[in-house]
């Protein structure tokens, strides 16, 4: 099953989240939310997958249940051919540990994932307390390596979270992820919250320690653009479920979902000459909680028809080309 | 000049906080003809928001306009007493907030806000201001308007929120509307909608409109005319077009490298550094730490905003000499 090139294989993994109707004495379960629902990808060694959505597609959820931080309600994950929800249900905690040193996740806002409390120097060596795989008389060299990894300086090691730009704090951020010699990383939304001349800082310096540490990311983005820039492979969530996947340039130029169509026709292009028809989508998204009936989109779809809404579409790489596409009129738009 | 809506000059907004003094802006100068599209774009800090509150006169504590003239339909409005401003708030001007959840009142419906401001603007009884609330809701594009009205805020998802903050803005037909940040928290497909809502409020009604963003994206396809703002001076105005094709300000240039496109990928160039202090603003010209072009002059004058062409004005020393390509291949 497992192919030595793909660092991380995701199979059919969902995840529930029960809403509760509270009583007096008893809780309820009165429906669930489907958060992520039987969602199939990899992740080739030293690629970036961007993973692309609205607010509430999934898309981070999907994030965490993969780092084990939500437990999926079902479905497989394995991490260098590993099973991962296997070890965390039955494994030992040295066997966890190892796993949690090769996935680690860099979070949107880091004005919130930095302990104020804590010093540079404490937050990135407190990955060498846990996980002791650096003897102590090395924990100062390490941390000014890591620092200078992301364009930070040694004194900086001294100072608080406080004192610092949301640009430098994302550096921290990064440098604690890397402070487990990770081999896959996910970034969630790394540069949603900075300023616009800060980003291209950090995009670039991802993608510089990509390749100089032959990092995998899953790169996490409701900016289209950006995800354009740093992914290799895109794939696009729609209500918990993936409706696309293909190779970044094969998504952007010949999107085949209407979704997808919609979505990058939406994004303001920095150019005035620059003049597409905005595929403007009626609407908004649909509450997870009651997902509409087979094909999740054909509310919204413009060109919905009546097999749309009966049957669910296959997730089908219909050219054979490595572009997967769930959409009934997918041939439509080849 | 007769078609000048607005226009401000030298304004200069401080922040006297504790920690010293903030020049949030300091020395902005900004012409809006009626009936425009004008872009104000700049990054956290460069005093975007600032001067829509100046204009409007809602400068939060400690802000204070220290200097400078702004001048609505040709009267001064600095020198206007607090119930004269009132007096033009909706109905000669208004603003759309970034943030909807924070900028309607969560104890009122939406009829009553925006009733409210029908009845005290426009004299109108409470069943004609329901029915041109209702009118209102209809011309934001939101469905089923009579139940909308009467929801409270945080029965309404973000995108139909920011709906009603622009129709409680257009309630009393301003001339003049400042959309500050207003797509930021919402979606991208939302955003296309209120976008597409905006553009289209905007021809019919003929309104004028200063869009307040820090995308680019927005700013190519929403404005005529666009000025550039850093640390709360003006870098470069021009029209829009000329703006992205030949920029004249190292800033600008730097800007439209920096920022990625969906159209396609290139390496993108890094501003070095971070935004400035505003207690201790560089000295010379404000963005000299960061430009790749800065010579010794730079740290110590600052530039004037110069005169490039018709409409393009610079504020750089070196715009003559400086060969400043355009954001992507033409």
């Amino acid at each position: 099953m497992h192919s030595a090139d793909r660092i991380l294989e995701v199979g059919s993994l969902v995840k529930y989240f029960a809403v509760f109707e509270r009583g007096i004495f008893r809780k309820k379960t009165v429906g669930q939310v489907h958060a992520v629902d039987n969602v199939t990808f990899h992740i080739f060694t030293g690629e970036t997958l961007g993973l692309v959505g609205e607010s509430g597609c999934g898309k981070t959820t999907a994030g965490k249940v993969i780092l084990m931080l939500e437990p999926p309600t079902s479905g497989s994950i394995r991490f260098e051919g590993k099973d991962v929800v296997d070890t965390f249900d039955n494994g030992n905690q040295d066997e966890m540990k190892q796993l949690r040193r090769g996935m680690q996740m860099v979070f949107q806002n880091p004005y919130n994932s930095l302990d104020p409390r804590m010093t540079v120097y404490d937050i990135i060596s407190e990955a060498f307390v846990i996980h002791k795989h650096i003897p102590k008389n090395q924990w100062t060299d390490r941390v000014y390596e890591l620092l200078r990894m992301v364009n930070l300086e040694e004194y900086h090691a001294e100072r608080y979270p406080h004192e610092f730009s949301g640009g430098q704090r994302q550096r921290i951020a990064i440098a604690r992820a890397l402070a487990v010699d990770p081999k896959f990383v996910i970034l969630d939304e790394p540069v949603s919250s900075l300023d616009v001349s800060i980003r291209a800082q950090i995009l670039n310096l991802l993608i510089d320690l990509q390749k100089k540490e032959r990092l995998s990311y899953l790169y996490i983005s409701h900016d289209l653009s950006s995800v354009r820039q740093i992914s290799q492979r895109v794939a696009v969530m729609y209500l918990g479920e993936i409706v696309e996947l293909a190779s970044a340039n094969e998504l952007f130029d010949r999107p085949l979902h209407p979704y997808t169509q919609a979505l990058i026709s939406a994004v303001p292009v920095p150019d005035p000459e620059h003049k597409t028809t905005r595929i403007i989508l009626p609407g908004e998204v649909p509450s997870p909680i009651n997902p509409p009936k087979a094909c999740r989109f054909h509310p919204r779809c413009p060109y919905a028809s009546d097999i749309c809404k009966e049957v669910a579409p296959t997730f089908e790489d219909r050219l054979v080309t490595g572009h997967f596409v769930a959409c009934h009129h997918a041939d439509k738009f080849v | 000049m007769d078609d000048r809506l607005l226009e401000i000059s030298n304004l200069r907004t401080y922040f006297f906080t504790e920690a010293g003094v903030v020049k949030a802006l300091d020395g902005m100068s900004l012409v809006v003809n009626k009936g425009q599209a004008v872009g104000l774009v700049g990054e956290s800090g460069s005093g975007k928001s600032v001067t829509a509150q100046s204009v409007l006169r809602i400068v939060p504590r400690p802000g204070r306009i220290v200097d400078g003239s702004v001048k609505f339909e040709g009267e001064e409005l600095l020198t206007k007493k607090e119930d004269e401003m009132r007096k033009l708030r909706g109905p000669k001007m208004a603003i759309v907030f970034q943030d909807p959840t924070t900028s309607l009142n969560p104890l009122y419906t939406v009829e009553k806000q925006l009733t409210d401001i029908l009845m005290l603007h426009r004299d109108l009884s409470k069943e004609s201001a329901s029915k041109q609330a209702l009118h209102l809701l209809d011309r934001v594009g939101i469905q089923d308007p009579e139940r909308r009205l009467k929801t409270y805020p945080h029965e309404l998802s973000g995108g139909m929120k920011q709906r009603i903050a622009i129709a409680r803005a257009l309630a009393c037909d301003p001339g003049l509307l400042f959309a500050d940040e207003p797509t930021t928290n919402l979606d991208v497909t939302i955003q296309a909608q209120v976008l597409e809502l905006l553009k289209q409020l905007q021809k019919e009604l003929k309104m004028t409109m200063v869009m307040i963003t820090h995308d680019m994206g927005i700013i190519a396809d929403m404005t005529e005319r666009v000025t550039v703002l850093y640390a709360g001076k003006v870098m470069e105005v021009a029209e829009t077009p000329t703006l992205f094709k030949s920029p004249k300000h190292p800033y600008t240039e730097a800007l439209l490298k920096a920022v990625p496109s969906v159209k396609q990928t290139r390496t993108l160039e890094v501003i070095p550094g971070n935004i400035p202090n505003l207690i201790e603003p560089p000295t010379g010209c404000v963005f000299h730490p960061r430009c790749k072009y800065a010579k010794d002059i730079c740290v110590k004058k600052e530039p004037e905003l110069e005169k490039v062409a018709e409409g393009h004005y610079a504020a750089c020393h070196f715009w003559r000499e400086l060969e400043l390509g355009p954001g992507r291949g033409t």
